[in-house]
């Protein structure tokens, strides 16, 4: 059926997008078992990046994406250096509000500067479609999957190959037993953050052709994020793509067959499942979990 | 312990002469910070005794103000009896998901974000059910000139405050009680060591269900009577992940494991709203007030770790 | 034996003479309490309503009108706060409230307006409970949601005159929130009743949290519907707009019954042309009143990056109402004011409709609506003909056709 096949290819496309949405939380979580609920802000600034750089200089989403993701690198390496380190050691709910407080300045700050109206970015290339095999891809959608692909194929690789990646991977695994052996956790650590909301920038930035900038679009990113992330299995990033893709399809399924609105249902449903029935998630291991 | 209900029965007669010195507009002010006190105060009991993080206490508010509410317009029920039955509908509910959790043990963040998963889900079922409006909300109809507050249990800013003065003592003595409880003990001790505990003979599964269960009633209860309050109800702003949020502010930043936590929270958080709304007004910029807010639960967050109340104690212990 | 001397008396006689719309007796300004949404979710119409306030009171006050004091409370977007807000602005001495454009709020803020005694001016708020609760205080200047199908389907049946056809199948594509819910509610019990033939084959409902919607549109363009009926906020309907460009989906013609979004400036900057000849049946001013370019002149003086829509022009027509109460009651008094807001009778004013008269429950049932069409990425008037600024484009033209 033309219908579904073509909501299905979306379906996919979007779980992509969900997925890279995803990156930087599950690399933060992951490592440092940080409950960072303000991950949607982090992803809001990437995409208010996006849209100024858009502004300024109508240079494709594309090119906004090395800029976000500095900044955002920037910000997660100095919020984890100095303040969310002190926090590693408390309990889950005190690092809970701490994120609140912090996704509640950062909402607020947007608004005061921003303003509230959604900054749709105008071009000929947000509309554009590629038609492959009869269906209709969406160009912004597609460039967000490949770069998705992208992004977790080069994390890979640094997070296997190079001595840093090593230590954060070292650091996530035995945080006494990677101190032991000389790693400096805090550093290690910053780094993990300021990688997690680079992606997270990243992500912002290539999204904001497609979902309107304006300051509360957060908190739907962040459950999108934790749902997928668990889906997925804390700490990878190819879990993380699969869980997008998992969701997004399942959700496009859903909007065939019940009303929309209600399509979300099948998300939590699966969350439930999961965490009932597999709480590794898809790619984690047994041991992965809690 | 018996201090500690004194000084509650303090506290309480002395709010009580609230109306007949404060306006309306304090009056309802503080009759919110009162219900938030008592929210948090519910939540607390999982919180600050088992250590079991709920992200959805959203889920119990609603169910609790949906079920007085469309028992009284739309089966005629007295929220007299629609307040316990909102209890008992949401002691339920907080069971099935504690002994879910329980069963498949599901623990720690994975168990907060499954509360939350329940309410979203919650949510969105409610949105799309008919008898409760759906989205399209539902609402009580005015107050006639013949209302009788001790009836209806509805009134004016003069009887919400003492209505939610009421809850918000309640759950303070609830508290106080479970503190010194044998259930308290195990409570405390299943957050300590739970293998432990579960070793020295100590009913894990029965508790973590009890626990809940109450938790879910209290917060169902006063759900009932901040919907009685608004006069409306929309299952996004009740049951919503913002309302679960809202419900958790106050007692973390008033200092969790400890009675007064949540009432000093809650007394601190409203003002803080109140008086970054002004500031932003004064201004003139939109949003500021968002801004103020989250600096200043960040401040207390960064540098009070155990919260607003232990400093309080101490101040006031410091000044005898 | 009070002796008045002659300058006096010719004072006091000019002084009633020169200035008859201002009140005699009056010394101290009246304080107005504005209760809206200008931080939180619902920022976007609030502070669009919070400027059409803004606006009218200067301007009030420069014509040499009743002196009001307008006093602001912002509620956060949280309906709780309508209660609390409304009680801080009478303490503060304000003896009537406008406000509060969520449906939720307004009912919250009327607790406490009904039990104060205080009338409640509602500017914008579309349950249709809001005055079918009992509240005696509220008086509503907003169509309800079925007072705005009745409107939209004469819009729609004129414009089936005009261009000489009429689509004979709908779908009706809504968001899930309060405004699409009740206006859904409304399309179901009215459409076959007002005879309108127009079939609706299917009515699909999507989250207002969705940023996802080329299921839904896929949806409804599987139906085949010659008409899309859109009820959407902003932000939907840009998406849908885009989903519609990158999918082809072209029907005859896209007309919301009763809508936000289309006519906002955020969706005409963000869409561009492929928003043009998107319709729309909404309350709006009429361009033809006298006052209206002054009005919109000014407005685009002191905001020129926004434009002036409905929630601007019902928050401005609301401070005109109430300046019109005052004038009338000759007092700040909030019983004076009510009892003249129930007497309210005013012939000229620039949103479109009828005299503005409140019934028994409060509401005005003389608002009109008016068929609103994107042209150029500007909203245009084209319905009714009598206060038409052009003529309506039908059918749509296919968006490959508009690069």
């Amino acid at each position: 059926m033309d219908l579904a096949a073509g909501v299905i290819a979306n379906g996919v496309l979007m779980g992509a997008v969900y997925g890279l949405i995803a990156f930087g939380l599950t690399i933060i979580f992951g490592v440092m078992r940080v409950v960072n609920f303000a991950h949607g802000e982090m992803v809001v600034i990437g995409m208010y990046v996006g849209y100024l750089l858009w502004a300024a200089f109508d240079g494709p989403p594309l090119a906004a994406v090395l800029p976000a993701a500095a900044l955002l690198f920037a910000i997660g390496y100095l919020l984890q250096f100095h303040l969310v380190q002190h926090f590693l050691a408390r309990p889950a709910h005190v690092q809970f509000i701490l994120f609140i407080a912090l996704a509640l300045v950062i909402t607020g700050a947007h608004l005061v500067v921003f303003g509230p109206n959604p900054r749709g970015i105008f071009s000929f290339a947000s509309f554009e479609v590629y038609e492959v095999a009869g269906l209709r891809l969406d160009a912004v959608r597609t460039q967000a999957a490949a770069a998705a692909l992208l992004i977790v194929v080069l994390l890979w690789v640094f997070l296997r190959a190079s001595r840093l990646g090593r230590a954060i991977r070292a650091a996530a695994d035995n945080r006494t037993g990677a101190a032991v052996v000389g790693i400096r956790i805090r550093h290690v650590y910053a780094v993990t953050a300021g990688i997690g909301m680079a992606c997270a920038g990243a992500a912002g930035a290539l999204v904001a052709p497609l979902f309107d900038t304006q300051p509360f679009l957060a908190p739907e990113f962040t459950l999108i994020a934790f749902i997928t992330v668990i889906l997925g299995g804390i700490g990878s990033l190819p879990g993380a793509l699969l869980g997008g893709l998992l969701i997004g399809v399942a959700e496009a399924a859903a909007a065939l067959v019940l009303p929309p609105s209600m399509k979300s249902v099948v998300s939590y449903g699966l969350l439930i499942l999961v965490m009932l029935a597999r709480p590794q998630g898809i790619i984690g291991s047994p041991e992965g979990a809690r | 312990m018996r201090q500690g209900a004194v000084l509650i029965a303090a506290l309480a007669a002395v709010l009580a002469c609230g109306p007949l010195v404060l306006d309306g507009y304090l009056l309802s002010l503080l009759a919110l910070a009162f219900a938030f006190a008592f929210f948090g105060s519910a939540w607390s009991l999982m919180m600050g005794f088992a250590g079991i993080l709920s992200l959805g206490h959203g889920l119990y508010v609603g169910i609790g103000g949906y079920t007085v509410a469309v028992g009284l317009v739309t089966f005629g029920l007295s929220p007299w009896l629609g307040l316990p039955l909102a209890g008992l509908l949401c002691a339920a509910a907080g069971a099935a998901i504690a002994w879910t959790g329980f069963r498949f043990a599901v623990r720690g963040v994975y168990f907060a974000l499954l509360t939350l998963a329940a309410a979203e889900l919650a949510r969105i079922l409610f949105e799309h059910w008919p008898l409760v409006g759906g989205t399209g909300g539902f609402f009580l109809p005015a107050l006639g000139a013949g209302n009788v507050p001790l009836l209806s249990l509805r009134g004016g800013p003069d009887f919400f405050y003492l209505a939610f003065l009421v809850l918000m003592t309640a759950g303070l003595l609830v508290t106080l009680a479970i503190r010194h409880s044998r259930m308290g003990y195990r409570l405390m001790a299943i957050r300590e060591d739970e293998d432990a505990a579960r070793a020295s003979g100590v009913p894990v599964l029965r508790m973590r269900i009890a626990v809940a269960a109450l938790s879910g009633a209290m917060t169902g209860i006063g759900g009932g009577m901040f919907g009685l309050m608004n006069g409306s109800l929309f299952p996004g702003s009740i049951m919503g992940v913002a309302a679960s949020i809202e419900v958790m502010i106050a007692p973390i930043v008033g200092g969790l494991g400890t009675v007064f936590g949540p009432a000093v929270g809650a007394l601190f958080v409203m003002p803080v709203h109140e008086l970054s709304e002004h500031l932003a007004q004064e201004a003139g910029v939109f949003g500021l007030n968002t801004l103020i807010y989250g600096l200043l639960v960040l401040v207390v967050v960064v540098f009070l770790p155990a919260g607003l109340a232990p400093s309080v104690a101490r101040l006031l212990r410091g000044r005898r | 034996m009070i002796r008045i001397s002659r300058r006096a008396a010719l004072a006091g006689a000019g002084a009633a003479l020169a200035a008859p719309a201002t009140i005699r007796a009056q010394s101290a300004p009246v304080k107005v309490g504005v209760i809206l949404p200008t931080s939180g979710v619902l920022a976007v119409p609030g502070q669009a309503s919070r400027r059409g306030i803004d606006l009218a009171a200067r301007m009030l006050a420069e014509a040499g009108g009743p002196r009001l004091e307008i006093h602001h409370a912002d509620t956060a977007s949280r309906s709780e706060n309508g209660r609390v807000a409304a009680e801080r602005l009478i303490r503060e001495g304000c003896t009537v409230l406008i406000g509060a454009w969520d449906s939720g709020t307004t009912i919250s803020a009327a607790q406490a307006a009904e039990a104060a005694r205080v009338p409640l001016m509602v500017n914008i708020a579309s349950a249709p409970q809001v005055t079918e609760q009992g509240f005696s205080m509220v008086f509503r200047n907003f169509t309800p949601a079925n007072q705005l199908i009745t409107n939209a389907v004469e819009r729609i049946r004129e414009l089936g005159q005009i261009v000489g056809e009429m689509p004979r199948t709908a779908v009706l594509l809504h968001v899930n929130d309060t405004f699409g819910t009740a206006i859904a509610q409304a399309v179901a019990a009215l459409w076959t009743r007002l005879g309108i033939p127009i079939q609706i084959v299917e009515t699909l409902s999507y989250a207002v949290t969705a940023r996802d919607l080329s299921a839904e549109v896929a949806r409804a363009k599987a139906t085949n519907a010659e008409l899309l009926m859109p009820v959407t906020r902003v932000n939907d309907a840009i998406l849908i707009v885009r989903e519609m460009v990158r999918q082809d989906y072209v029907p005859k013609a896209i007309i919301g019954p009763g809508s936000p979004g289309p006519y906002e400036k955020a969706f005409t900057d963000a869409v561009g042309r492929f928003g043009d000849e998107y319709m729309v049946c909404v309350p709006w001013h009429n361009p033809r009143n006298p006052r209206t370019p002054a009005v919109l002149q000014r407005f685009a003086r002191e905001y020129p990056n926004e434009r002036f829509e409905l929630n601007v022009g019902f928050s401005f027509e609301a401070v005109e109402i109430v300046a019109d109460a005052v004038r009338r009651a000759g007092s700040g008094d909030p019983a004076a004011i009510h009892a003249a807001l129930r007497t309210t009778d005013i012939a000229d004013h620039i949103m479109y409709g009828g005299p503005i008269r409140f019934d028994e429950k409060g509401q005005n049932p003389n608002i009109g609506g008016v068929m609103l069409q994107n042209q150029g990425q500007e909203p245009k008037v084209v319905g009714p003909s009598a206060i038409a600024e052009a003529r309506a484009i039908y059918p749509l033209t296919p968006f490959r056709n508009r690069r």
